[in-house]
């Protein structure tokens, strides 16, 4: 399958490991990766912070790029959000038929990482190796708009040697929410010290989830509390082999 | 008076107002109302599905769950089985509606019906002894309409002592069907009372009894059809 | 004609509000606790029904549906409970509604009124307009009486005193109720406010409630409660004034068997609540003689006029998302400003004020989506949000330095050259802030940040450069 990977601005930037390890899996399952350089964001700081018609020109970008894709790979559950609950309201407010036909044909071939290896590509095992205590965080998007429900964990669970801690109080916000986390920076930071509480009562190596921004946020407090414990994308995890790290 | 005219000024002027603010947002949609509201999906559980037995138990635990006592008695036990409660109880005698059936009322007890108590009167009591219109078993409620036998609002509220008889057949199993059955007589007051009054006001610690009755004692009586 | 929400207008933000209470750890505790109490107690009670989500879609559409066709119930409720005795009257904001129960209560001398928890008279003041007219208001309900003893504000719309504690419950009960000896039991605290209002109850000729439920077709009223005070207040007095928002109106009789079900669920994790009274009008023989219904617009209509966020009005005041909300959680109720708090406090308070006031609060959300996922008759909350951010952007509230951002950034991601560019920039700049990989201070609006969280340095090659390097590599 020819696999169209959507990698989002703040993993580009910030988490290039991530996109590195989405194709090295997605090739290690057979499927061929493409990445079209002519992407950039979805939008889902504007639009979340209140400015909707700067949204406008990300999601037209969004869809001149992905149009003609044959499956769209996003590793952000709160981007996949973005696109699925707001783009088609987006598109209804412009007017323009055409623009909502264009989302309405495009969104059924757009899935989150983990959605696209089980639901899409119909595995849980990947044949990875991980020999690593983990827990998972589920981030509120995966939880509450994409119901990914158990697939994160049934795809660490195939992970060769890796032991799945269960998260206390995992439904909880870890605080980050995009601008919230700077507008109301002390109850974000509140949060947040609850949902590091409950990580490190874990005793996990690793606390991994299947957005970046979330994990960013717990990684934040973790290094600042020099706790070492480390945060690290799902992808990450199930690209890792016996034979070492991915390229 | 100047005064009254233009008060009665504001009240027309401040009804048009607020109607006429919201037909500027709504826009009128008017015809097609009726219609819209049968629209209106209802897939929730509307009708029974449990057995007679199955409903009767239902109804007792969640009375137990309220923390409400209940004894099971034949209609033609009514008469000891209310001595029974009231002894249980530590009970001398009990106001009642004035309508209730004497047949119901066991000597040896005093029973005052209901002529005029002042609330003063009532709040003096031991309790109060009713029946009931129907009552629900999912959620143990039982409903008063207060009509003869069921006393007016006060009698049901004011004592700290409430022995209420259910008989078996007015027992229906969920809160549609018991809505349902309520509407039969909507414009008359409707009192529901699921188990005794109780507040979690105080640090969410549930407490049984603030100003209705502190105890609720239930009569699950069986008629005599249904032998 | 002015709209007043409690003191909402002159409440500081939302975020210096939250700093103090986060300070206070007793009330964090106090909140905490009741908060997983009731999430706890909800969850099981929820569980087990296995048509909740067949409820919860038709409790929103019969309040979708009653909002498109408010005009047409309200009128049909007027009718039906003028029809049997009662008197309707209408009040266009806080004063107007004010102004008409101090009149009615001065027709009949009133010097004193029993209240039942309504949240309407606190969202306009009504206590202190009963107060400075010479008519003492008692609140009967246990919380609303111990915030009213402790000269205290609400903090939840069901439980308004769950920020104070039994040992702060037990001073303010013996210092204000006269009291020699008190234990520290819940059980004690009760049965002190038991005796408190019992001669109350029976002695005052005047009563207000709130409504949970007005039905248009026959023009009843429906009040949910626990502990018997409600009952008391709606039928021992003689007169009833009975206070009620105008979206507070729902179609036939029938449809409480909807609510009744969603309702105390929701609110207090109880399969069905204590007590329930409904009546219609007057009844010879039965409650009070004389009965007043003043409907409520303040700012509700302003609220009905933007269709994207309308279904605020839906709410029938759970309170399931406040206890749901992890920000609620952290801060309790004050922080709000208002006596709406939580996350339907962050939408129906600066939509009353028709966005004039408490801007911060629809930014109080990490838009988690917790509130939408309980709320009993489907208000998304977090869409909401958004939509009101949305128009404080147009309204050009937020801050020039933070449009100017945003508009920045918008350009820069439009493009994927400018994206570029754009990450090289930020490597570059990011030099003196950066040590091994990690930020650990920031200037400016992300100093926020950076105050007590590290922010991960940008790497030397993005991924769209690594993927470049790679196809060349290819070749």
């Amino acid at each position: 399958m020819l696999v169209s990977l959507f990698i989002t601005c703040y993993n580009d930037t910030l988490f290039p490991e991530t996109g590195r390890a989405v194709v090295t899996l997605l090739e290690r399952l057979g499927h061929t990766v493409e990445f079209r350089q002519a992407q950039t964001c979805c939008g889902q700081m504007h639009y979340n912070t209140g400015y909707q018609r700067e949204t406008f020109p990300m999601m037209r970008r969004f869809l001149d790029v992905f149009e003609d894709a044959e499956i769209v790979c996003i590793p952000s559950s709160s981007c996949v959000a973005m696109i699925r609950d707001h783009y088609p309201k987006m598109a209804a407010e412009t007017g323009n038929r055409a623009i909502c036909e264009r989302v309405d044909e495009l969104l059924p071939r757009v899935f989150e990482f983990t959605e696209l290896l089980i639901d899409k590509l119909g595995v849980t095992d990947v044949l990875a190796s991980f020999p690593h205590s983990v827990t998972l965080h589920p981030s509120c998007h995966s939880l509450r708009s994409l119901h990914l429900g158990q697939r994160p964990r049934r795809l660490l669970q195939k992970v060769h040697g890796l032991k799945l801690i269960d998260l206390p109080e995992s439904d909880q916000c870890c605080g980050f929410g995009g601008t919230f986390a700077v507008k109301n920076a002390d109850v974000s930071v509140a949060m947040l010290s609850d949902k590091v509480r409950c990580v490190l009562d874990t005793g996990a190596e690793i606390c991994t989830a299947v957005d970046n921004s979330c994990l960013m946020h717990i990684q934040g407090a973790l290094s600042r509390h020099g706790t070492g414990v480390r945060c690290m994308h799902i992808a990450e995890i199930l690209a890792a082999t016996d034979s070492g790290e991915y390229e | 008076m100047v005064g009254k005219a233009s008060k009665i000024k504001a009240m027309s002027d401040a009804r048009a107002e607020i109607f006429e603010k919201i037909r500027r947002s709504t826009g009128s949609a008017g015809g097609l109302r009726e219609a819209e509201y049968e629209m209106i999906p209802r897939e929730y559980r509307q009708s029974p599905t449990l057995d007679v037995q199955t409903r009767l138990n239902l109804f007792v635990d969640r009375l137990h769950d309220y923390g409400a006592s209940v004894h099971r008695c034949r209609e033609t036990a009514i008469r000891e089985t209310i001595a029974q409660a009231l002894l249980e109880r530590g009970k001398r005698g009990l106001l009642i509606p004035d309508n209730l059936p004497h047949e119901w009322l066991p000597d040896s007890f005093t029973f005052q019906r209901d002529k005029g108590l002042s609330f003063h009167e009532i709040d003096q009591s031991e309790g109060v002894l009713t029946g009931c219109a129907i009552a629900i078993a999912a959620t143990g409620t039982i409903v008063l309409r207060h009509s003869p036998g069921e006393g007016r609002r006060a009698l049901t509220l004011i004592p700290d002592y409430h022995l209420c008889v259910v008989f078996e057949y007015q027992v229906v199993e969920t809160v549609a069907e018991g809505i349902r059955e309520m509407e039969k007589l909507k414009t008359v007051p409707i009192t529901t009372v699921s188990g005794p009054s109780a507040t979690s006001d105080i640090e969410m610690t549930r407490i049984k009894g603030v100003h209705g009755p502190r105890i609720l004692d239930v009569i699950l009586a069986r008629p005599l059809t249904a032998e | 004609m002015s709209v007043r929400v409690g003191e909402a207008a002159q409440a500081p933000d939302f975020p210096a509000a939250a700093k103090d209470l986060l300070a206070n750890a007793q009330l964090r505790k106090n909140v905490r606790h009741a908060t997983d109490v009731i999430t706890n107690k909800r969850a099981k009670v929820v569980v087990e029904m296995s048509d909740w989500q067949a409820l919860r879609e038709s409790g929103h559409r019969i309040k979708e549906h009653v909002l498109r066709h408010l005009d047409y119930y309200l009128d049909q409720f007027e009718a039906a409970c003028t029809a049997a005795g009662g008197r309707v009257h209408w009040a266009r904001d806080a004063d107007e509604a004010n102004r008409i129960i101090v009149e009615i209560l001065h027709t009949h001398k009133a010097s004193e009124v029993i209240k039942v928890k309504t949240m309407t008279s606190d969202e306009i003041g009504l206590n202190a307009a009963l107060e400075s007219a010479g008519i003492q208001p008692q609140e009967t309900d246990l919380a609303d009486l111990i915030v009213q003893l402790g000269n205290d504000k609400p903090s939840h719309i069901v439980v308004p005193a769950l920020h104070r504690n039994k040992t702060e419950i037990r001073r303010l009960f013996l210092e204000k109720m006269n009291l020699s000896e008190l234990g520290d039991r819940p059980e004690d605290l009760a049965e002190a406010a038991r005796r408190y209002l019992r001669e109350k109850f029976l002695r005052v000729k005047f009563a207000i409630s709130g409504a949970n439920f007005a039905i248009a077709e026959t023009g009843s009223v429906c009040v949910v409660e626990s502990e018997g005070n409600g009952r008391m207040c709606v039928s021992l007095p003689e007169v009833l004034i009975t206070l009620v928002g105008i979206e507070k109106v729902i179609p036939k009789f029938q449809d409480l068997e909807v609510f009744l079900q969603l309702l105390p669920r929701s609110a207090t994790g109880e399969r069905m609540n204590p007590y329930n009274s409904i009546w219609t009008g007057l009844t010879p023989g039965d409650g009070p003689r004389e009965f007043h219904v003043v409907l409520l617009d303040n700012g509700r209509t302003n609220v009905l006029a933007d269709e994207h966020s309308r279904e605020t009005l839906d709410c029938i005041r759970c309170g399931a998302c406040l206890n749901a909300c992890p920000v609620y959680r952290q801060t309790g109720g004050l922080a709000y400003g208002s006596v709406y708090a939580g996350p339907i406090g962050a939408i129906l308070t600066p939509q009353l004020q028709s966005m004039e006031h408490s801007q911060s609060l629809p930014y109080a959300s990490s838009l988690c989506g917790a509130c939408y996922e309980v709320c009993p008759v489907k208000i998304n909350i977090p869409e909401i949000l958004i939509h009101l951010r949305s128009k404080l952007v147009q309204n050009g509230d937020p801050p020039i330095s933070e449009r100017l951002a945003m508009k920045g950034a918008s350009f820069a991601l439009s493009n994927s050259h400018r994206f570029s560019a754009a990450q090289k920039l930020a490597r570059i700049g990011q030099k003196p802030f950066e040590r091994n990989g990690t930020i650990r201070k920031l200037p400016g609006t992300l100093a926020g940040w950076t105050e007590s969280r590290d922010l991960p340095a940008i790497p030397a090659e993005s991924f769209r450069e690594w993927w470049a390097r790679r196809q060349k590599s290819k070749l």
